[in-house]
Order: C-alpha cells, then structure tokens, then sequence
C-alpha cells in the first residue's frame, strides 16, 4: 500500500517515531495509525487550513520582513509518561540549582569563594548587574519563567542545550498549537490522552502573585511589553489576556518616591508584580541604557526598595551565559548534593588555558556558540561550515574566548515532518516552561518542539526559518482515572421551549411546550 | 402608521431571535466541550457526550453515544430545533414569514447563512467540526449586529431582543444545572466559561481563577457582562417594559422578580442556594415566556374546517 510513509528514510540519528524502518515506537502507533491511511492532498488540505486559522488568529512570526503564519507541522512530538517525568525531574532540578546561585551570586558569593566557579565568570559577563545586588526577592524566587532547551542526542538521551532565565518565550506557541490542533485534527487524537496545557497561564498568574511584595493583600499583576512592534507581541498579549491583566507599555507606567503607578481614565493605579518581556537593559533608562525609550524610568529603583517585584529578576543573564552553562551539572552537585537528572551536552570553555588550543585545532568538528547569542544567532556548526566561516570564527574566538563555547555536534533527533507531499525526517529540539511560584517549580506539561524545516540543518529557530510541533505528554494510563463510575448519574433532561418553525404554523401554534 | 405590528409577525420576530441565539450558543458549547473531550486525558467520552445532551435538552438515549453522534444530533440535525441547523433552519423560516419587518440585509444573512451549512457540513465531516461551529457564530454575530444597526429601536426590534435574552437565560442556566447537579460527570469550570464565551471576561474581573463559587456568581449575576442571566435578565425586563402595561404584566413579572432577586442576592449564600435558584430561574423564564405568547400572540392560526360526516 503506497502511503506518505513509504519513501521516508531514517536519517543518520535518533528518529522520534520509527525504531527501524517500518518499526513504530509504541507511543507514537496511534498517530501513525491515524496519518497512514491519509492521502498527501488531504494534508495539504490541512496544511493550508491552519496556517489560515494562524493568519486569522494573528499568531504569526516576521520573516524577512513578512509577516508569516506560525509554521505548524501536522505530525505531533510524542512523550510518553516515562519520558516526561525524567523531563519534568530534569527541568525542575536545573531551575532550583540556577535560582541557588543566582541568590549566591547576588548575595554572599560562596560559590566563588569555593572555587566551584571562577571569579571572573561573573564579573566579566555582560548581564552581571550590580543593581541587583542585594535585591532580596519575595520568596527567594529569581527565575518566575524558565524555558530549557533540549535535545536528544544519538542514543536517544536527552540532554540541555541551553537555559533561559531572562525572557524566555514560546510558550503562547505551546497553547496555540494545541488550540490549531484539536480544532483542524480532531481525529488525531482519538484514542490518545494527552494532557491538556492550558493550565499554564493560571499557573503563571499564581505564582506572580506568589511573588508580589508582602504585605500586598491582592497585588496588581501586569505584563510589560516593549509595544506591538516586538516580534513577542502576540506573546505578550496572550499572556495578559489569559491571565486577565493589563498588558502596559513602559510609558504607561510612572515611578513616584519608589513605587509604581499606572495611568488609567480613573487615576493613577498602584502596580505590584511587573512580568517584563524587555531586555534587562531596556528596562530603565536611569539604570541601564539611557537611550532605551521603552523602559520606565525609576522601576529598578522601585524593585530594589521591594515596592515591586519584577519577573523575571534582572541581572539572571549571568545564570543563562553560555560559558556559565558548562558549569551548571557542577553547580547541580553543590547547592542541591544531587547528581544533574539530565546531563550537558559536551563543552568545552576556550576561555580556559590549554582548551582554546584544543578547540582550535578541531574546530571543523566542533559548533562554535557566542555565549550571550539568542535566536540561534552567530552559532557556526563546524562539519557544516565553509573555509571562509571557519577563519572568521578561528580569529574571533582567539580575540575573545570568553566570548565564545565550543560543543561537540549533536544530530538531534528527528521526527517525520510534511515535507511537499510526503513524511521526511527533520531535526528537532524541545523547550519545556517551568513556573517558579516559590514552594514549587511546575514545568507545562509538553513545551515548544521546534523543527528546522530545510533537510539535514540543526539550527531550529524561527527566525531561521523553523517551524513547530504540537508536543503530547501522554498521561499513564485510563487506570489512573478519577471517575470510572456508573453511567446514569447525568441529570434528567429539561425540555426545550419550542416555537413555530416557521414551516407549519397550523400545527405549531400554541404549542409553546414540547 | 407602521407603530403597530401583527401578533403573527411579533411571533415570528421573537422565535428568530431565539433560535439565532440558539444556534450561535450550541455552537460555542459544542465548541468548547468536544475541543476540551479531545484533550482530557481522563475522559470518558460516553458520559462526557451525556451531559451534552443534558445540557441542550435532548434526549441522549440508551446506548452509548460518542462525539460523531452528539453532531449529528446537536449540530447537524435539520428537523430538530435543538440542534444547530434546525434551529437556524427555523430562524430562516421565522424571518421569511416575517420578511418585511426584518430587514433585507437581516434576512439575507440567514438565508446565505442556511444555504452555506450544508457545504461547511461536509468539510466538517472530513476534517472536524471547527470550521462549521465558527461559521455559525460568526453569522449569528453578524445577525444580530446587523438587526443593531439596521433596524429602527421600534416593537419589532424589541420583540428579537426579547426572544434573544430569554434565550439566554436558559442557555446559560442550563449550561450551570448540568455542572451543578453533576458535578463529577460534567467538564470542569474553565470550560464552561468558555462555552459561554466569558473566559477572557471572567478573567479580566477575577484574574483568571475559575473555581466554582466564582463562575457561578459571574455567569449569574455579574451586570456587565451580555450573557450573564442577571444582564440577560435586565434586557428582556427592558424590552417587556416598553413592550406594555408597566403594572401587573404577567410577562414581566416572573422575571423582574428573578432579576431584582439576584441584584440584591448575598453571593457568598450563591452556593448554597443554587440548585433551587437555577431551577427558579428556569421556570420563571418559562412562565415569561408562556405569558408573553399569551399576550402578545393571541394569533391561533388557520381555523381547520372539517366537513361533518365526511
């Protein structure tokens, strides 16, 4: 039988759905089951259908200047219930060791002081900010959003690739994949329990609450934006709509003796939580970059008399610098005497003595990371890399090797993804979002599967023109249920009111009662 | 003079308004529901399809049914009124007796509407319900903002106003019954804010938190939002107001009762007392609706002459 599947060639890594040619994985033979019998037009049909609802919606991306529909692909990312709670245990054990030395860090610096990390580490990064320095956070919680990138390397494990604890974001992307998914492919998930993820923006609202000022009996929680300009716009909206807040430009917001207001048509409103998406140094020009036109003046001033809480804490750069994230399993070891549930990738630091020569030397088998790059930007995979590219970094990790973190190349694992109008394998990553609220870190179940859409590349952001995955979590089981009750308990039915249908007054009329 | 208007029409007017609400909140409650069914992984799609039919007051039978069965009966099912198709069928056929009150644009917007359901039902079967369900409540949204614009605020307008907000009422008190009365079986309270449309709202005046006590007092006696009963409540007492006789209106009564009930009501004893409420609530719109038919419709339709010994 000639289906989608038939030409699809496992590429030389770890494959999500297929264990060997033909072979499914057990988690993933209901999907296949339901996309196997479909005709290539079909899935166009849906193709095109959701990237209209995204069009429609308005969840879509600036590429090259155009504004695109959120690329989804129809082949959902399966975890199993085993595998999501390593995941969960993995991302939940990162965030607690990452908020422990960011508390150290801007607190009584043990860490260097015992030589886990060196000195410099801190002082010469480029988000260290000495503003934050003995700000003492409600609840101790630095890190209310954290978004860790995995991967699964060729045996199947899966491993981090980098954390973000500033502004990490995607996770609207999460909620409208699924939202697309149950809508334009029902049928996908008959038979399958998937758990749910819309729970995520009560999660979040709770736990900036959880970290207003005390003394705040019912704190005013709102979401700074740089404006609708900023690609994260949708994001940012969403978010304030799901958790019913006000979504405030920084201009919106004044800072008076310490504490900060909004402007509203009644006055002026006291504010409490900030969830800033902004950059720490757009944040407040009187602090960071005086040029910054979208920040508010004051705030920082504001958050280190703790008159407000601001979410994500600045100065957390210094916990997500990539050359710091070679230090994490060690960190891992020494605040939480636990050994990393998920390993690193392996790294090397050219900042190092004897290491830049070794990353040197191997450069063309090596990627090569900009320690303070987002997006995917500036990162040059060796193996993939022409003559000219390899001397340019050759010279700028020289200049800089603090600058830079080299990585032995990971195929990621891939997944079939709607290549034309067949299954191809494509490589993709996974970003989980943990919720710190302070007594718990949740992590959504699921999280961003971002696919690179072009055969063989590795590099998955959408501003390189990346797509998407819808990504279960499978529950363990309908034995697990709460209610396998008797059926018969739905309450009696009401009757409708009935009026004329207009087709046959004759025997409708008065007849107001079915 | 065109102050008076036919009690046949003034039916008509009413049951339009209806069902088109009728329509346009099945379609969100099916929307939500089944989109929430696919998701929970604790489902049990036999009893979760039960409550459905509970909701929307249909009969779900003995067997098992599944979510193909709830849109065949509840979406897709001309002859019944229950259903979406039927009651937008009937809101077409209302409207076309009622032709020259309603406005053209009105009433091409049913008839464009009605004509489009059969195409939309045959993608619906092939790649889900999605698309139907919105294009129902997109032009159930156009309907009614169109009857806003285009017709004069005259006994014409208030009679679809008044079908549309007793309507309203009863969705909106059957959708809580069935979470109420069944608490275990029904779906959880974010989901009924959605079916009502009152997610983003609800969120907007209580941070996003949907626990039970506080769903329950928005949907019922919060004063800004449409489809509140409290709100609903208020228009239609409004509407039967200027309708006629401002005293003793056996119409108006029932529910000016409820609403001034619910304006003075102490919502912490809101859960105590809600079984009982929604059933009063239920009758009272009944009892409303039965008076107005009463009063306003005393139309009893062609005589049938039946020839003796024939």
């Amino acid at each position: 039988m000639a289906d989608i599947f038939d030409a699809y060639a496992l590429a030389d890594a770890w494959d999500e759905m297929f264990e060997r040619p033909g072979e499914v994985r057990t988690a993933y033979e209901p999907v296949l089951a339901a996309l196997q019998p479909m005709e290539s037009a079909e899935l166009r049909f849906k193709a095109d259908q959701m990237a209209r609802a995204f069009t429609d919606r308005g969840v879509t991306y600036a590429f090259a200047g155009e504004e695109r529909p959120w690329p989804l692909d129809l082949v959902p990312r399966v975890l199993d219930a085993l595998e999501w709670d390593l995941i969960q245990r993995g991302v939940a054990q990162r965030v607690r060791a990452l908020e422990a030395y960011l508390a150290d860090a801007y607190g009584p610096c043990r860490v260097f002081e015992d030589g886990v990390v060196p000195w410099r580490l801190l002082l010469n990064s480029g988000h260290f900010h000495r503003a934050a320095h003995g700000v003492e956070p409600p609840g101790g919680v630095r890190i209310h959003v954290a978004g860790i990138d995995l991967v699964r390397d060729e045996a199947g494990d899966f491993r981090v690739l980098e954390d973000n604890v500033r502004v990490p974001s995607g996770v609207s992307y999460v909620i409208e994949n699924r939202r697309a998914m149950t809508r334009i492919f029902p049928s996908l998930f008959a038979e399958q329990q998937v758990l749910p993820v819309d729970g995520y923006g009560q999660r979040l609202l709770a736990a900036l609450r959880a970290a207003a000022p005390e003394g705040i009996g019912d704190p005013r929680v709102v979401v700074l934006t740089p404006g609708p300009n900023n690609a994260a716009y949708f994001e940012h909206a969403l978010l304030a709509r799901l958790m019913g807040v006000q979504l405030v430009e920084g201009h919106d917001l004044v800072c008076r003796g310490n504490r900060v207001w909004m402007r509203t048509t009644r006055g002026e409103m006291p504010v409490h939580v900030v969830y800033r998406r902004l950059d720490d140094d757009f944040l407040d020009p009187l602090h960071f970059r005086p040029d910054s036109v979208i920040g508010c003046p004051g705030i920082m001033s504001a958050a280190q008399a703790g008159n407000i809480t601001l979410a994500n804490a600045v100065g957390n750069g210094i916990a997500d610098d990539k050359l710091l994230y070679t230090y994490v399993p060690d960190l891992i070891r020494y605040y939480l005497a636990e050994e990393p549930v998920i390993p690193n990738v392996e790294s090397f630091r050219p900042e190092e003595p004897g290491q830049l020569e070794a990353v040197l030397d191997q450069l063309d088998r090596l990627v090569v990371k900009p320690v303070d790059g987002a997006g995917g930007q500036g990162i040059v995979i060796g193996p993939h890399a022409d003559k000219a590219t390899l001397d340019r970094v050759r010279k700028e990790v020289i200049a800089d090797p603090r600058g830079w973190i080299a990585q032995r190349p990971v195929a990621l694992s891939t997944s079939p993804t709607l290549a034309g109008d067949r299954m191809a394998p494509r490589h993709i990553d996974l970003r989980p979002f943990a919720v710190n609220d302070g007594s718990d870190v949740w992590v959504l179940p699921g999280g961003l599967t971002r696919v690179a859409l072009q055969e063989g590349n590795l590099i998955v952001n959408s501003s390189q023109g990346g797509g998407s995955k819808d990504t279960w979590v499978l529950a363990e089981g309908p034995a697990d249920g709460p209610l396998p009750d008797e059926p018969g308990a739905v309450p009696d039915v009401v009757p409708r009111q009935l009026g004329p249908d207009g087709d046959r007054p004759a025997s409708q009329e008065g007849a107001q009662q079915q | 003079m065109n102050d008076v208007i036919l009690s046949r029409i003034a039916e008509a007017l009413t049951w339009t308004g209806r069902y088109v609400e009728r329509a346009d909140a099945t379609s969100r409650i099916l929307d939500a529901y089944l989109h929430r069914l696919l998701e929970d992984p604790w489902r049990d799609e036999d009893v979760a399809c039960r409550s459905l039919y509970a909701i929307l007051g249909v009969d779900a039978g003995a067997q098992r049914v599944d979510m193909q069965q709830v849109l065949d009966q509840l979406a897709f099912d001309a002859r019944s009124t229950c259903s979406i198709e039927g009651a937008l069928g009937a809101a077409r056929l209302n409207a076309r007796s009622a032709r020259e009150a309603v406005s053209s644009e009105m009433w091409e917007c049913l008839n464009s509407t009605w004509h489009a359901l059969a195409d939309q039902r045959m993608t619906a079967r092939r790649t889900g319900p999605y698309a139907y369900l919105e294009l129902v409540r997109r032009r159930a949204a156009l309907f009614f903002g169109l009857a806003d614009s285009t017709m004069s605020r005259d006994d014409s307008w208030r009679f679809v106003v008044l079908g549309r907000s007793l309507e309203r009422v009863d969705m909106t008190v059957r959708l809580l019954s069935v979470r109420v009365l069944d608490a275990a079986h029904a779906p959880d309270w974010p989901t009924l804010l959605s079916a009502s449309g009152a997610d983003e709202a609800y969120a907007r005046v209580y941070g996003g938190f949907g626990d039970t006590a506080r769903v329950a007092e928005f949907l019922i006696m919060d004063r800004e939002f449409p489809r509140s009963v409290l709100h609903a409540l208020t228009t239609a007492e409004e509407c039967l107001a200027a309708l006629g006789r401002p005293r003793q209106d056996p119409a108006r009564r029932p529910i000016g009762r409820m609403r001034t009930r619910l304006e003075y009501l102490d919502s912490t004893a809101l859960e105590d007392i809600l079984p009982s409420l929604l059933r009063e609530l239920q009758t009272s719109c009944m009892a409303s609706a039965e008076a107005v038919t009463e009063r306003f419709f005393p139309y009893q339709g062609p005589v049938e002459w039946a020839q003796e010994g024939a």
